[in-house]
């Protein structure tokens, strides 16, 4: 009976911080206010569907699929480099790869913007050798390093604690049998680490999808995903009834998203981060 | 008659400067059953684990049909391997599993088919090739894994521990089905455990290790019979050890008195270990016996009862048939031809 009254604050907790603000999302979405009072309305999802903000969807979407796929082929090999088995060189690595980490987000893509802009040092460098480059900030391709670079570890790290979990003998019984190296990547480690694949790819393709801060400050104030598109109708067009119709169809999008990745795992028993 | 199959030349290995394995050598032959026994930690896995090729020798030479196999990696090498905690493929099923080594061969599949079927049959589990393997008993899954090894046709299958995860009368069950399926066969074993019951029961050949070194080697019954030093007679069975001096041929003194015995060689008055097994000890009225004890503790084993008796200032285990009670006063016999005399184990 006690052990009730502590799930309150919790409770207290959810609703002030997810209940409410979900609900009030819901409300100025579907409910438009003016002088003569409230009314209800499709007109605000209606707008969603305009091409010119599909087209924003359809870019972010893309832009989330690129990242996460390189995050994926990046992320993976690193992964089995730190689930490895030498010790003191893995310790190192770890080290090397959690310390951008200890850094504030802003932080690191504000280097990236001085690294990247037009007399920033790569571009310094190039100049030196007698290169000229292309303009290297404001680009797709800049908005696309920042994710993969910001969002690499939340790959990387559900793939590794699947890698490390996968039994030795495992490996050994399918070299046993005959399998040469390659093949027991591809019979039995692969297929054994999907749930932290499929947890990575989550990870990383949900705040690719939803950023809007790596857009803004690597692809410039013209360069327009999902996430840009909600702040604007909240913050500078002050439609708040655009801005949820956006939050909502974002969010079903990503529910269901989801839904088919999270099944797709309790077929495989879990193992992941979720 | 013992074709050899296996020989292991001077091995050693060391893992982190600990020396895991001293000189061992040892010949094995075609269709014969050998268990490694010892205590944990005395090699024997890891020695299996040089032969299977998961580990690679510090020193000496790993000989199989006449050719060095030293540094050839685990899937070149003509053996397969039954895991201890038998490591089976859970994102496949039986069939799957069992089929992965015929697969990598590019086996037909019809051929792939009926080795599948007929390995099932063999390990009592037809019908079960769309079963998961997490849906499988510990003893299923323990079968499937001998399976997936046996389909291979391997000239030499190596058991690490195989039965260790399994409750008592199970074990012995599948004891007694390994026997068998190795006697089918005609293939050769090499089994790894530390239980002793187990190595005798199965065994053609029984090489008793400790420390990285190799005992003793022989059939089951040498072993139990004629154990070469205390180790091998404690660990083998339960046993009586004392501290004994061979005063000349046939003649020991231990206990504060002289016994015959069937044993000769050993310099005048040399310090040796005696090993009486407890089942070797008489026990007969007080004025008949050659040393005098009182019954400490008796503890029912089922067959026999176990009695601790106090004698010549020492403890005694007698097993017998026949229980005699806490305090009573007894005699204890023991024949000349049971009275094993060891040379001292010297430690360096």
């Amino acid at each position: 009976m006690k052990r009730h009254l502590m799930a309150y604050p919790y409770a207290l907790w959810i609703l002030i911080f997810i209940i409410v603000p979900l609900a009030l999302i819901l409300f100025y979405s579907v409910f438009s206010i003016d002088a003569d009072g409230i009314h209800f309305t499709l007109e605000n999802f209606k707008r969603v569907f305009e091409p010119i903000y599909l087209a924003v969807f359809f870019r972010s979407i893309k832009i989330a699929a690129i990242s996460t796929i390189i995050c994926l082929v990046l992320g993976y090999p690193m992964a089995m480099i730190l689930a490895g088995k030498n010790l003191s060189k893995k310790s190192l690595l770890v080290v090397l790869f959690v310390i951008p980490m200890w850094m504030n987000f802003l932080a690191r893509t504000y280097a990236w913007m001085t690294l990247l802009e037009k007399n920033g040092l790569i571009a310094t460098i190039a100049e030196f050798f007698g290169i000229e480059l292309p303009s290297l900030l404001y680009t797709e391709n800049t908005v696309i390093l920042g994710m993969v670079y910001n969002f690499l570890p939340f790959m990387v790290l559900p793939i590794y604690s699947v890698l490390v979990k996968i039994d030795k003998a495992v490996i050994e019984a399918a070299e046993d049998l005959g399998a040469t190296p390659i093949t027991v990547f591809r019979r039995i480690i692969f297929p054994l680490s999907l749930p932290g694949v499929s947890s990575g790819i989550i990870m990383v393709f949900m705040p690719a999808l939803t950023t809007f801060v790596i857009s803004r400050l690597l692809g410039g104030a013209h360069f327009t995903l999902i996430g840009n598109l909600i702040e604007q109708q909240f913050l500078t067009t002050m439609d708040w009834g655009f801005g949820s119709a956006l939050s909502v169809v974002l969010m079903l999008m990503i529910m269901v998203s989801m839904g088919v990745a999270m099944r797709y795992e309790k077929e495989n028993e879990g193992g992941g981060l979720w | 008659m013992h074709e050899e199959i296996i020989r292991l030349v001077n091995v050693s290995k060391s893992f982190d400067d600990q020396q895991v394995l001293q000189n061992i050598n040892l010949s094995i032959g075609r269709n014969e059953f050998v268990t490694l026994l010892g205590p944990s930690g005395c090699g024997k896995t890891t020695t299996l684990r040089i032969i299977g090729g998961f580990e690679v020798a510090d020193t000496g030479d790993v000989i199989f049909e006449g050719k060095k196999i030293n540094n050839l990696p685990p899937y070149k090498r003509s053996l397969n391997t039954v895991f201890q905690r038998y490591a089976l493929f859970t994102h496949m099923n039986v069939y799957e599993n069992i089929a992965f080594g015929l697969k990598i061969k590019k086996m037909d599949k019809k051929e792939i088919d009926r080795k599948v079927t007929e390995v099932l049959r063999l390990v009592n589990l037809s019908g079960y090739e769309k079963r998961e393997i997490n849906s499988l008993s510990g003893g299923q899954q323990q079968r499937i894994a001998i399976a997936r090894a046996l389909v291979n046709e391997p000239q030499v299958l190596l058991l690490d521990e195989p039965l260790g995860a399994l409750d008592l009368k199970l074990r012995k069950d599948m004891q007694l089905e390994l026997k068998k399926i190795q006697q089918s066969l005609g293939i050769t074993f090499i089994y790894v455990t530390h239980d002793q019951e187990e190595a005798l029961t199965m065994s053609d050949t029984i090489v008793v290790m400790k420390d990285g070194k190799i005992q003793q080697i022989g059939t089951p019954q040498d072993i139990y019979n004629e154990p070469v030093n205390a180790f091998v007679a404690d660990f083998i069975g339960e046993s009586n050890i004392i501290d004994g001096v061979m005063v000349k041929d046939y003649y020991v003194e231990f206990a504060g008195r002289g016994f015959e015995c069937v044993d000769k060689g050993f310099k005048p008055n040399e310090s040796v270990d005696v090993v009486i097994r407890p089942e070797d000890i008489k026990l007969v009225p007080v004025e008949e016996g050659m040393i005098e004890g009182v019954v400490e503790s008796v503890i029912f084993k089922g067959v026999h009862y176990e009695m601790i008796i106090y004698g010549r200032g020492r403890r005694w285990m007698v097993h017998s048939t026949m229980m005699e009670p806490v305090n009573t006063k007894v005699g204890m016999k023991i024949t000349p031809y049971d009275i094993h005399i060891m040379k001292k184990v010297t430690e360096e």
